[in-house]
């Protein structure tokens, strides 16, 4: 059986992620309840809102079963709320707002500024540039120990990993380059899929569709 | 980011508050809630900046706000407070008969409203990022929203079942641009999110939008015209029902002890029906 690739689809932008990872070969499922954890092998948090996702993965009790599973190793990539939700530390998030502290990391939401301040631009990747589509993004103020940089705006973080553990204060299901992505699938089932082997462009159409989609998303 | 999520209308910053404690993912700013626009008549126009100021110092999450179809001054104003989207909105009275605004000359992102495919591509073709149902705002009842609804995703089923040559007559039939019908036809999806708006006034109805295939929800009057003592109650299990808008199980727990919705109005008691402004 290939692995199962769960999108936590409380809110936000998931049907775009699973998008990503089908495209990458992967078997997707939606995410609501532990019982649909249950049956999945890793985890992608997507984009939305922190504290709406928050209060859902309480009222849900996916809280409590989310944090076991990483505990125990599953694999997760969260992407902009995703990521705050990963971080040790939210900075200017509500004071009952809960993150798994999965990640060693400091994170500020909301630090690019508000909806009319996002912006597109160049990652620096040890794989090449990557298009970065930042929204209402969180900025990493810090990076603790055992934390890799794997990705870096004019010489900030912007895309970390520990481990099967990655976040990107970004929206790469918003690329049209899905090379995160078959990343991720490469962490989650290795040696199935090879490396580097997933670069799906949006066709003219799509990346027309994307255009409009960022200046709205958030 | 706002899929899956409830977008809330809110008059006071403490409504915002409990509207982001509910788990709302966006608030929709205004001076009065369609429900109290429809019962005052008269002019319903964009809202005192200082009100607006005030929600967004209020909440982390996003802000929205009205401005009048065609009226691209209150627009800029909006966007100068510095709005995370502008809704183009039937709800206010229109300020041009002919004309929307031309969405394509702002940085700020817009939502507007559509009964049909036509007009909701229009809107598209005018520079929105985001359309909604328009629905029957402040009613209370469910049924236009549907209809709307109902009339958007069954076309856009119809265009992407059409052939090429038929595209010419559906974007003659929709009076729309004919590149955004064959765009719908060649990816088999509409080009920017559908929400629902206009008439959600309990979970069950939030949840039907989204199995209809709404991709977000807007409550207006819904929540807070409804009991008093029970609002957070009722915005909380809103937001319930728009992520579990498939487990019936989930739907019928979060349904429970909401106390009375808003009483709402038949669409034959209505004198002004907000859907039919918009060109």
């Amino acid at each position: 059986m290939p692995p199962v690739i769960g999108v936590l689809a409380l809110q936000g932008a998931f049907a775009a992620h699973a998008e990503s990872l089908r495209r990458c070969g992967a078997s997707t499922s939606e995410v609501r309840t532990p019982g649909d954890l249950a049956a999945v092998d890793a985890l992608v948090m997507p984009g939305g809102e922190s504290s709406t996702m928050s209060q859902l993965l309480e009222s849900s009790g996916l809280f409590t079963a989310v944090a076991a599973r990483i505990s125990k190793g599953m694999a997760v990539l969260g992407t902009c709320a995703g990521m705050i939700l990963l971080a040790s530390e939210v900075l200017d998030g509500r004071s009952d707002q809960r993150s798994f502290s999965t990640l060693d990391i400091s994170v500020r939401r909301n630090a690019f500024g508000r909806q009319i301040d996002s912006f597109e631009a160049s990652i620096d990747t040890p794989e090449g540039p990557f298009h970065g589509v930042f929204i209402r993004a969180p900025r990493i103020e810090r990076v603790g120990p055992g934390v890799d940089i794997l990705g870096s705006l004019d010489g900030e973080p912007v895309l970390v990993r520990r481990g099967n553990v990655l976040a990107a204060s970004f929206h790469p299901e918003l690329a049209g380059d899905d090379r995160l992505h078959g990343y991720f699938v490469s962490v989650v089932s290795p040696g199935d899929v090879p490396d580097g082997h997933h670069r799906a462009g949006a066709g003219p159409a799509g990346a027309a569709v994307d255009t409009r989609e960022r200046k709205r998303e958030g | 980011m706002m899929k899956g999520g409830v977008i809330m209308d809110v008059v006071t910053p403490d409504q915002a508050r409990i509207a982001e404690d509910a788990g709302a993912c966006a608030v929709m700013a205004l001076e009065r809630v369609p429900a109290d626009i429809r019962r005052d008549g008269g002019v319903a126009r964009m809202s005192d900046p200082e009100m607006i100021e005030g929600i967004k110092a209020a909440v982390r999450i996003p802000v929205m706000a009205k401005a009048r179809i065609g009226h691209f001054v209150e627009a800029q104003i909006l966007e100068a407070l510095g709005v995370d989207f502008v809704d183009e909105s039937e709800v206010l009275t229109p300020a041009d008969e002919t004309h929307h605004i031309d969405k394509f000359a702002f940085t700020v992102p817009f939502v507007c409203g559509a009964t049909n495919l036509g007009e909701a591509l229009r809107r598209i073709s005018e520079g929105a990022c985001m359309i909604r149902s328009m629905g029957e705002a402040g009613t209370g009842n469910i049924v236009e929203a549907v209809r709307h609804l109902r009339s958007i995703l069954g076309d856009i089923r119809r265009v992407t079942q059409a052939d090429s040559a038929e595209l010419f007559d559906w974007a003659k039939k929709l009076q729309a641009p004919l590149p955004l019908v064959q765009e719908i036809a060649e990816t088999g999806r509409f080009p920017v999110p559908i929400f629902c708006a206009g008439g959600i006034a309990t979970p069950a109805d939030a949840a039907l939008a989204m199995q209809l295939g709404a991709e977000a929800v807007f409550v207006g009057s819904g929540i807070f015209k409804s009991d008093p003592s029970t609002v957070a109650l009722r915005a909380k299990a809103i937001v319930e029902a728009t992520t579990h808008f498939r487990d019936p199980h989930i739907l019928a727990k979060v349904s429970r002890g909401l106390g009375a919705p808003m009483t709402g109005i038949g669409m034959d008691e209505i004198n002004q029906r907000y859907a039919e402004r918009g060109w």
